[in-house]
């Protein structure tokens, strides 16, 4: 390894934009004092908020080599691309010369690493960008002192410094040790480049750092750990949420040759956290014979009270609360007097079940504890969270912990649940801190999974003579992700609500969103996009219906139900959440809503003329602080066999880092979204899952996925607040798809996964 | 003691026969570049070369490849299809997080060394059995036309 040598830590640059912690703030406050808290948004929002410190993230040896720390977990957004290429470019590296680093769970040192919520880019671009413009102004003012020349006639260049009155050059290795003894500028004295200047940021050109190792078999995912010594275990876990181990016999296990031995993993009883739910574990010496072991063990399990849970019998109950008044969230107007006076009155109700993310890569995680030191190795999403709820498992500090971040093989938000690291750690302790891998099977993936809420959405709307809405209800049922956490919550939660239910900008005088109370029988948790699946399934479902209903085009229909553009505040809408992003910077855009509506309708040749069988239809969605709509183009055989010949996206998430990775997200967001659509599905008997494998939880391989996805970037402003790309792309999909299936066929989908509704 | 050549070097293992060949090149030889994904031969992240054919390596017993040829992700770039793939897939910029992307270019390799010029129902059926979670679908079927355009093959 190459000598580090901006390394000079200087105290007063440990500058954060800290936040106590928006959880802690508000279980210990009481709202009134809460109130009076100035509260804050963004990344100043988040736990451990940011840090631009270039020692922190920028290292030169003296061969020139630049290293850039990323903080976030890759989990296939390119951020291991992203959030290096705007340190470099504003420090005017040489991305040949640039390696990527990653930065173990330490968020006082990097700040908040918690890669969830669509947040990386939008939180950190500002940061990072002082950071690497930081450390430029180090380098300039090194060579200054060298040449003895006034700092304001040198200029980054390229990893060079130029003292452009005489022509001179040194390279950045050269004034590596010289520019780590200069202090490091003030942040307000810090000068960012001007974006005309970017030659990474927004270009699009730079290939993936791990593309290389990825192809060729060396990247290194948490599954692939391996270190010296290394034991390796398989859990047999609890089938239902809140259950335990009765007894177990562990005699034909431990017959098992390679088996070393088997330990039961305590129980945790509802609210789950991020807790192992226990169970047994067999350890042995490779991933094989432990699950032959575990095939081996004899376990009488005790279920609890979930046993009772039927997916099918809990539809049932989610839609006699919808069809009750529930707690309203949100009331414009008049709801009932506007619908009695109304034209005509339609409504429709809506259901997603539950889903698993089933990431590529199961849940895996290695640990070894020696010395009164732990170290972590896995693919966490949240690494700050495994690091702190190992340390707490074992009785240790936090500062003894050490968690190093691999690749993730998909993530989705499954993995940023780190109960999986919790269980490496109790088994390495039960075997003195011997290093053991803990690997999930597919199976265990989708039996213990933090799962996608289920969710029956009613709507009802009273509309005027010509059919537009003048009258708006939606009711959404849903068990809350609060529920993990808190046992008795059975009401979403503001970040739930803000999801697309509340927080729909239409141009509709009476509105009332109504939430009835829901319980959750299984682990609730974050899946890519959230709540807004379901709700962007109803909600743009319902506007289609009533666009049908009406006798108008839907896209015109849709563009008048927005309304004209405007700035709306989310507090108006009752949305006190807004993605954890200022109401002032963030306002509810509809005249962004309107242009990827109107964009994507262009760029798809909406109106176009097509064969019988085949269909468009549109949606679109806010979320995660951007706008994106999609246009999909169905075909639908005389059988009822659905494909997808095109899909087209537009979306405007303000300036971009790297167009290309934006493109691939919205890419695989549709293909996600299409399998929520076609195929997804998690359901319940019982109180167990069952799905066992990808036969039963089927996901959309080629054969079924679109065949063509065109991405329509707006372009941004760099001056302006960015918005989300990893998430927001999914919501559309699923209304868009059954939109296109209604126009192909007039059959209307409300229940998904759609599997075999259509089949003559 | 089995016998079998990985990457074109002899190997010994010692593992029980019933052995998954998966778990012995992850586990036992370090080659971990072939993943787990289903353990059912139903995703394709194991996918592997058996002389010259793609086998799922989760279901296959490490017997039943004795004094065979595998290649694995690791090994194929010493051939120049499987380096035209790995270059199209850097270029076309294929990978999310890349965990799939092994199995998928080991299927991809074995498609085109039987039909040089696949088309799209080919490339279609070769890769169904190949699950990529991100979504990666329309980027691998360019990419694997790519890599037939620099071999020089035509539709």
């Amino acid at each position: 390894m190459n000598a580090l040598i901006l390394a000079n830590v200087s105290r007063r640059w440990f500058l954060h934009g800290i936040s106590l912690g928006g959880l802690v703030l508000a279980v210990g406050y009481p709202s009134a004092a809460r109130a009076q808290q100035a509260k804050k948004y963004g990344a100043d929002g988040m736990p451990n908020g940011w840090v631009d410190n270039p020692l922190a993230f920028v290292s030169i040896a003296e061969d020139g080599t630049v290293t850039i720390v990323c903080h976030r977990s890759e989990m296939g957004q390119g951020v291991r691309t992203g959030m290096p290429m705007i340190v470099a470019d504003e420090l005017e590296a040489d991305w040949k010369r640039v390696r990527v680093a990653q930065a173990p769970g330490d968020e006082k040192r990097f700040g908040n690493q918690d890669t969830d919520g669509s947040r990386s880019t939008r939180h950190f671009f500002e940061p990072m960008r002082r950071c690497g413009a930081a450390a430029r102004t180090m380098l300039e003012a090194a060579a200054a002192e060298r040449w003895k020349v006034p700092v304001s006639e040198v200029q980054a260049k390229n990893h060079e410094v130029v003292h452009r009155p005489t022509g001179r050059r040194l390279g950045y290795g050269s004034l590596a040790k010289a520019a780590a003894r200069q202090p490091v500028p003030a942040r307000e004295t810090v000068r960012v480049k001007d974006p005309q200047q970017f030659r990474y940021i927004g270009k699009g050109q730079l290939k993936l750092v791990d593309g290389r190792d990825i192809v060729t078999g060396k990247a290194q995912y948490g599954i692939d750990t391996r270190l010296n010594g290394m034991l390796y275990a398989v859990v047999a876990r609890p089938p239902v949420y809140g259950g335990k181990v009765g007894s177990f016999d562990a005699a034909e296990a431990l017959k098992v040759p390679g088996v070393e031995k088997v330990v039961q993993i305590e129980d945790s009883p509802p609210p789950a956290h991020f807790n192992p739910v226990g169970g047994v574990a067999v350890i042995a010496r490779n991933t094989w014979a432990a699950m032959q072991g575990r095939r081996a063990l004899k376990i009488t399990w005790d279920d609890g009270p979930n046993a009772g849970y039927d997916s099918a019998a809990f539809k049932a109950t989610l839609e006699e609360s919808a069809h009750k008044p529930g707690k309203v969230v949100r009331n414009d107007g008049d709801f009932a007097a506007a619908a009695a006076g109304a034209a005509r009155r339609l409504e429709a109700e809506y259901y997603i079940p539950h889903l698993a993310h089933a990431t590529m890569e199961p849940p895996a995680a290695t640990v070894r504890i020696a010395n009164g030191k732990c170290e972590v190795w896995g693919c966490f999403q949240s690494p700050q969270a495994a690091r702190d709820l190992v340390a707490k498992r074992l009785g240790m500090s936090a500062d003894d912990v050490t968690v190093h971040v691999t690749l993730l093989g998909g993530g989705f938000g499954r993995k940023s649940k780190p109960d999986y690291a919790i269980e490496a750690a109790v088994l390495s302790k039960a075997v003195d801190g011997k290093p053991v891998k803990v690997t999930w099977t597919r199976e265990d993936d989708l039996h213990n999974s933090y799962y996608h809420t289920v969710s029956v959405e009613h709507l009802e709307a009273g509309v005027d003579g010509r059919g537009k809405p003048v009258a708006w209800l939606h009711r959404s049922v849903a068990p809350t992700i609060i529920s993990t956490f808190n046992a008795a919550a059975k009401s979403e939660a503001p970040f739930e609500l803000g999801m697309g239910v509340i927080n729909v900008p239409f141009a509709i005088p009476n509105v009332r969103i109504e939430n009835p109370e829901a319980v959750a029988h299984t682990r609730i948790g974050w899946f890519r996009s959230v709540s807004n699946i379901p709700h962007a399934f109803a909600v743009q479902s319902f506007v289609a219906e009533l666009a049908a209903a009406a006798g108008r085009d839907p896209k015109d229909f849709l563009l008048d139900v927005i309304g004209p553009a405007r700035q709306v505040s989310p507090e108006t809408l009752g949305d006190t959440w807004n993605h954890g992003e200022s109401p002032e910077r963030y306002p509810v855009d509809t005249g962004r809503l309107r242009r990827v509506v109107e964009t994507v309708a262009r760029e798809a040749g909406w109106g176009r003329t097509l064969a019988k069988g085949r269909g468009l239809g549109i949606a679109a969605h806010y979320s995660f602080v951007s706008y994106i709509a999609a246009v999909v183009e169905v075909a639908v055989d005389d059988k009822g066999v659905v494909t997808i010949p095109r899909v087209d996206m537009a979306v405007d998430c303000g300036a971009t880092v790297n167009p290309d990775r934006v493109r691939s997200q919205m890419e695989g967001a549709c293909v996600m979204g299409v399998g929520v659509a076609t195929l997804g599905e998690i359901s319940f008997k019982g109180g167990r899952v069952q799905q066992d494998n990808f036969n039963s939880y089927e996901v959309t391989r080629m054969t079924e996925a679109p065949r063509v996805i065109r991405v329509h970037i707006i372009p941004g402003d760099y001056s302006k607040p960015m918005g989300g790309v990893g998430e927001p792309g999914v919501p559309p999909i699923p209304p868009a798809l059954c939109n296109a299936i209604f126009a192909a066929t007039g059959k209307r989908i409300r229940r998904l996964p759609i599997r075999d509704q259509l089949k003559v | 003691m089995i016998r079998l050549e990985i990457n074109g070097r002899r190997r010994d293992v010692d593992v029980p026969g019933e052995t998954p060949l998966l778990w012995t090149l992850r586990d036992e030889m370090g080659l971990t570049g072939t993943k787990f994904g289903c353990g059912m031969a139903l995703c394709g992240a194991c996918t592997v070369h058996v002389d010259g054919q793609a086998v799922r390596s989760c279901l296959t017993p490490i017997s039943a490849v004795a004094d065979k040829k595998v290649v694995t992700i690791e090994g194929l770039g010493t051939d120049s299809i499987g380096k035209a793939l790995q270059a199209a897939w850097i270029d076309v910029g294929v990978p999310q997080c890349g965990y799939c992307q092994a199995g998928q270019i080991m299927s991809a390799a074995a498609l085109l060394k039987r039909t040089p010029a696949p088309t799209d129902a080919q490339i279609d059926e070769a890769m169904s059995g190949n699950i990529c979670r991100c979504g990666t679908y329309t980027r691998i079927r360019a990419a694997v036309k790519q890599a037939v355009a620099k071999q020089g093959g035509t539709r």
